[in-house]
């Protein structure tokens, strides 16, 4: 077998594994409404806390935090977990026998989750903006673009790293996604600007920096709401890109290690444990 | 070539820090063109087998080769000519029709686009699931779940299909098309094989050219159907028709001198046989004939010679004999056989 076979060999796998969870999304579009309805009323809540306090410049930054959290929560909940999941449906077997590249069938998995979610978090981007005063200065789409990709990628290559991490874990995979969930939300500024406020020390902002997330929500906020360009974002860009390469290399090794101690000791193919 | 080579195989788990042996030193080959059934308990050793050569699963020691390519170093290579089915796990996602998780699974062996919907069509027809085409996976029956399962170990066209309990829990419809299917798969094509385990072991003397009863990690026979029976001519199987006369009678306390391995058939069910051996039972078991019943006794029998002095002790506990036919050894006769062979 050539590489180009094995490479198209990995590339419909990568297809047929997202068009599992884009036809998943088509087929259960109630999931959807709840989706982005969930996630509204939630930033409403904090709209309406910074109208109460005159903060209206704060509105615009909310909304487009609750539209990247859409992302946060697929990938804890839709590729972090989804290994152990698989596991426990008898699926994961069936990927572990064919001569597809386990790295493609995460990779499929985090293309089908990037479209879904990108839908919803479009939808509830501009739900949020028709029902709220808010407006938006974008001046440079292609940063807004770059930045966008660059936040997703990272995140993706975090959600296949933590998808291999959450399955060695066996069953302790619900409970570290609930320790990971309000962590994030606290350090990734959703609601409120971190790396570029006082709210939390400099130490902390370090930290929070490690965090796909809030580097992306940040360099979107200062491109979207307040009319920055490519220069002004360079160490956001620069930081995702480093972050983005190491995910995918760790989330390859976390995948080999994964597949190494499956076959070894036998335990991580058997459901239910 | 053969189509599987398992040489000395051993594999070994650990379990709350103790050493579980599964596999023991087994030998193993099948040859092109062949089914070869796997037989044994629970616990024998018979998946962690069918794991080792689906590349599930690294063997501690020994070595595997499918089709010349070694499972643990050519790992890609075996994936590529193999394919697992399992009995009752689940065939695809739920959420997906039948004929879309046939073509996911296609993509995993990177099938064109042409060449899948061929085979996709194809594998419908075969296994009866024109109606359920578009139908999602999750509002199948399970028979039909099965069905598709097997549809999806040949989806990639294997040269060995691994099929661990493929027809567990189907009814006897379903059961029988999946046999007629699996044995013209091969009949068909002489350079493929299978390897099946099965607990029905008529399913197994009816469609195996070959059979190794494995136990406790090793293989205690390895033969065709036929030369296995022939090997137990030693025994006489004999199955005796009574009624008991109005009292429970415990059939043990009976046959218990004679030391005899014994099963009761009551009916259809009980064809999975349940082997008593009558010099190691114990009173407190259920082997009681009730006022009323009437009960087939099958008997595997050293030697000939008892029929006169069991029937006779049946007799004077009170049953009526209704008839004494000597019948010809069952699968289920040979693995009784050499599973309390081994047990002793």
């Amino acid at each position: 077998m050539s590489l180009s076979d094995d490479l198209v060999l990995n590339i419909k796998a990568i297809y047929a594994r997202a068009y599992v969870r884009v036809k998943g999304l088509t087929r259960e579009p109630h999931w959807s409404i709840a989706e982005v309805t969930i996630p509204l009323l939630s930033l409403s809540a904090y709209v309406y806390l910074y109208m109460t306090l005159d903060a209206y410049e704060y509105m615009a930054f909310v909304i487009v935090g609750g539209a990247m959290l859409a992302f946060w929560s697929n990938v804890l909940w839709g590729m972090s977990a989804q290994l152990y999941w698989e596991k426990d449906t008898g699926m994961l077997q069936h990927y572990m026998l064919t001569p597809a590249s386990r790295m493609a069938i995460l990779v499929g998995m985090a293309v089908g989750g990037m479209i879904n979610t990108t839908i919803r978090s479009l939808s509830i981007l501009a739900i949020g903006t028709l029902l709220f005063p808010v407006s938006y200065a974008l001046n440079d789409p292609v940063a807004l673009l770059l930045i966008f990709l660059l936040t997703i990628i990272a995140l993706y290559g975090m959600g296949m790293l933590f998808a291999s991490l959450f399955l060695l874990y066996g069953r302790e995979a619900s409970h570290i996604a609930d320790l990971l969930q309000e962590p994030i939300y606290l350090l990734s500024g959703i609601y409120y600007p971190v790396i570029g406020s006082n709210i939390f020390p400099n130490a902390v902002k370090v930290v929070a920096s490690m965090i796909p997330l809030t580097l992306g929500i940040d360099a979107i906020r200062l491109i979207l709401i307040m009319g920055k360009g490519i220069n002004d974002v360079t160490l956001h860009i620069t930081a995702l890109a480093i972050l983005a390469v190491a995910l995918l290399v760790l989330a390859r090794i976390a995948l080999k290690k994964m597949e190494d101690v499956s076959k070894r000791q036998g335990r991580l193919l058997l459901r239910w444990q | 070539m053969s189509a599987v080579d398992v040489i000395d195989v051993t594999r070994v788990f650990d379990s709350k820090g103790k050493k579980v042996i599964a596999l023991d030193g087994i030998n193993l080959s099948v040859s092109k063109g062949e089914i070869l059934g796997l037989l044994g308990s629970n616990g024998a050793g018979k998946t962690t087998l069918i794991k080792i050569l689906a590349t599930l699963l690294l063997p501690t020691s020994g070595s595997s080769y499918v089709y010349g390519y070694d499972v643990v170093k050519d790992a890609k290579s075996v994936r590529r000519i193999i394919n697992l089915v399992s009995g009752g796990e689940t065939p695809g996602y739920g959420l997906l029709s039948v004929k879309e998780n046939l073509w996911f699974f296609s993509q995993l062996y990177g099938l064109s686009s042409s060449y899948a919907r061929e085979i996709i069509d194809t594998l419908i027809d075969d296994m009866e699931l024109e109606q359920y085409r578009d139908t999602r996976v999750h509002k199948l029956s399970t028979g039909y779940k099965q069905r598709l399962n097997l549809a999806k170990g040949f989806i990639n066209d294997p040269l060995l299909l691994l099929l661990d309990e493929p027809t567990l829990g189907l009814d006897v419809i379903n059961a029988r098309h999946i046999r007629t299917y699996i044995k013209r798969w091969v009949r068909d094509d002489p350079s493929r094989s299978i390897l099946l385990t099965t607990h029905y072991l008529a399913e197994a003397e009816e469609v195996c050219d070959k059979i190794a009863i494995i136990y406790r990690g090793k293989i205690i026979a390895y033969e065709s159907p036929d030369v296995l029976k022939k090997s137990i001519t030693d025994s006489s199987v004999v199955e005796i028709t009574v009624m008991s006369a109005g009292r429970d009678i415990d059939i043990d306390s009976i046959l218990s001198k004679y030391g005899v391995m014994y099963e009761i058939l009551n009916g259809i069910d009980d064809r999975m046989h349940n082997y008593t051996n009558s010099s190691n039972s114990n009173s407190n078991n259920s082997n009681a004939v009730h006022s009323g019943d009437g009960v087939r006794i099958r008997l595997m029998l050293n030697d000939e010679s008892m029929i006169p002095s069991i029937v006779e002790s049946l007799v004077n506990k009170g049953f009526k004999v209704s008839s004494v036919s000597k019948s010809t050894p069952t699968l289920e006769d040979v693995y009784v056989r050499y599973i309390k062979r081994y047990e002793v």
